[in-house]
């Protein structure tokens, strides 16, 4: 008798996890990381958010306004660099080619205008995840109105999304609704969750 | 090192094991640890669920050199919901006419099912169940339309809705988003056709304000 070595064949299983594995990197999306956690409210609305041409205006737990403006995965447009232009002439700040091609791979900001050539500029994310300390938003000296102004010029189709956090407070939410309001946006998506309601009539 | 001490001591029995070996076998354990590594990174940082939108649409502002009229409601149809702070919420019937006394009373209720939930459905129960008497036939497959239909459908029900109520939703200091989303998801829980997001007015502030004190002297009292 031979004492063989049991033996597994294990070609199936790693045939199997090759084609999960394809299969995973195939799905998969990319997306930078935010630079805040926001935990959206929930919501029954089933509508998907648009994938491309896509404000996104998040406000934080602690009231802070993140700006983002998306072109989804077609970037051929270069629309985030042409507005971080026009944005810059505005506040007569110029930006390099370098500058700008960093700027499109990059995600939402809160800054303002003369601190946002150090932000594009830093390569340690986590350095970057702290600067930010607020777009300017009031009557003086409003960035963010300028920011969606030249945003909707270069493409007024843009879609606004407002992904609040469940705790920020509502006067905050209002004031960036005014301020879109302002820009004549009057139609908004709020980022929700997912949530099922069952309601009988028997309990009326 | 592990590997050097391993070659001193181990020599002889390796040269064995080199002379025993038959076949040409290919180690394939890297690569199929590697495949596992990926497929685990792959799968952790998938999001399958893509986040949902809830659509509202805003009345167009009123220009800053018109006087801002409020807005004509029905006074039998309108429904007042007042957010405060702390997830509660006041609501009441009609409008609040300071030229026409008395002034309606608040009556205060929270975001439970047995909420304002049930204030909203129990004003809105004729649409209501329109509605969802077309939603169980389409469901039971009684009913068979394309999906374009249904929602003209329900928009047309929503239009001819002469009964309904008319909700003014109205937000206090102190409240948080996930309040207001909440009230507006209920509206659209409820079948509501008619409701609007409207600022808070003067006369509200002060009944809101009368409410809480009343509420404050009235716990006062009961310690």
């Amino acid at each position: 008798m031979h004492a063989k070595p049991p033996k597994i064949d294990m070609t199936p299983m790693v045939d199997l996890f090759f084609l999960l594995l394809i299969f995973f990197i195939l799905t998969a999306t990319f997306r930078p990381q935010e630079a805040v956690m926001v935990d959206t409210p929930s919501s029954i609305s089933n509508t998907t958010t648009p994938e491309k041409h896509i404000i996104t205006l998040m406000i934080s737990r602690d009231n802070m306004v993140f700006f983002n403006v998306d072109n989804g995965i077609d970037s051929s447009e270069h629309l985030r660099g042409k507005i971080l232009q026009a944005v810059g002439q505005q506040y007569q700040i110029k930006f390099t080619p370098a500058e700008i091609k960093r700027f499109e791979g990059m995600n939402s900001f809160s800054l303002p205008m003369d601190k946002l050539k150090p932000w594009i500029n830093e390569k340690e994310s986590k350095v970057r995840d702290a600067m930010h300390t607020g777009i300017p938003m009031d009557s003086t000296d409003n960035q963010l109105l300028m920011w969606i102004r030249f945003s909707r010029q270069y493409y007024p189709e843009f879609e606004v999304a407002i992904k609040g956090d469940r705790d920020a407070d509502y006067k905050q939410v209002k004031k960036v609704i005014d301020i879109l309001q302002d820009n004549n946006v009057n139609r908004f998506n709020l980022t929700t969750n997912l949530e099922s309601v069952e309601i009988s009539l028997d309990n009326l | 090192m592990a590997e050097i001490i391993a070659n001193e001591g181990g020599g002889k029995q390796k040269g064995k094991r080199r002379a025993k070996r038959h076949s040409t076998h290919i180690d394939m354990t890297p690569m199929v640890d590697l495949a596992c590594l990926l497929l685990t990174f792959f799968m952790l940082t998938t999001a399958f669920s893509k986040a949902k939108v809830m659509e509202i649409v805003l009345p167009e502002k009123t220009p800053k050199d018109q006087k801002d009229e409020a807005p004509q409601v029905d006074k039998d149809r309108a429904l007042n919901i007042i957010l405060i702070g702390d997830n509660k919420v006041l609501w009441y019937n009609g409008l609040a006419d300071p030229r026409k006394p008395p002034l309606p009373v608040l009556n205060e209720t929270d975001f439970s099912d047995e909420g304002i939930r049930r204030v909203v459905l129990q004003r809105n129960k004729d649409l209501f169940v329109q509605i969802e008497e077309m939603n169980k036939a389409l469901v039971e497959g009684t009913l068979k339309l394309p999906k374009d239909t249904v929602t003209a459908r329900r928009k047309k029900m929503m239009t001819e809705d002469k009964k309904g109520p008319v909700i003014l939703i109205k937000a206090a200091e102190g409240v948080k988003y996930h309040n207001v989303v909440d009230i507006i998801d209920e509206m659209a829980i409820c079948n509501v056709a008619r409701y609007a997001l409207v600022d808070i007015n003067s006369v509200e502030k002060k009944m809101v304000a009368q409410f809480l004190a009343g509420e404050a002297s009235g716990t006062a009292s009961l310690k």
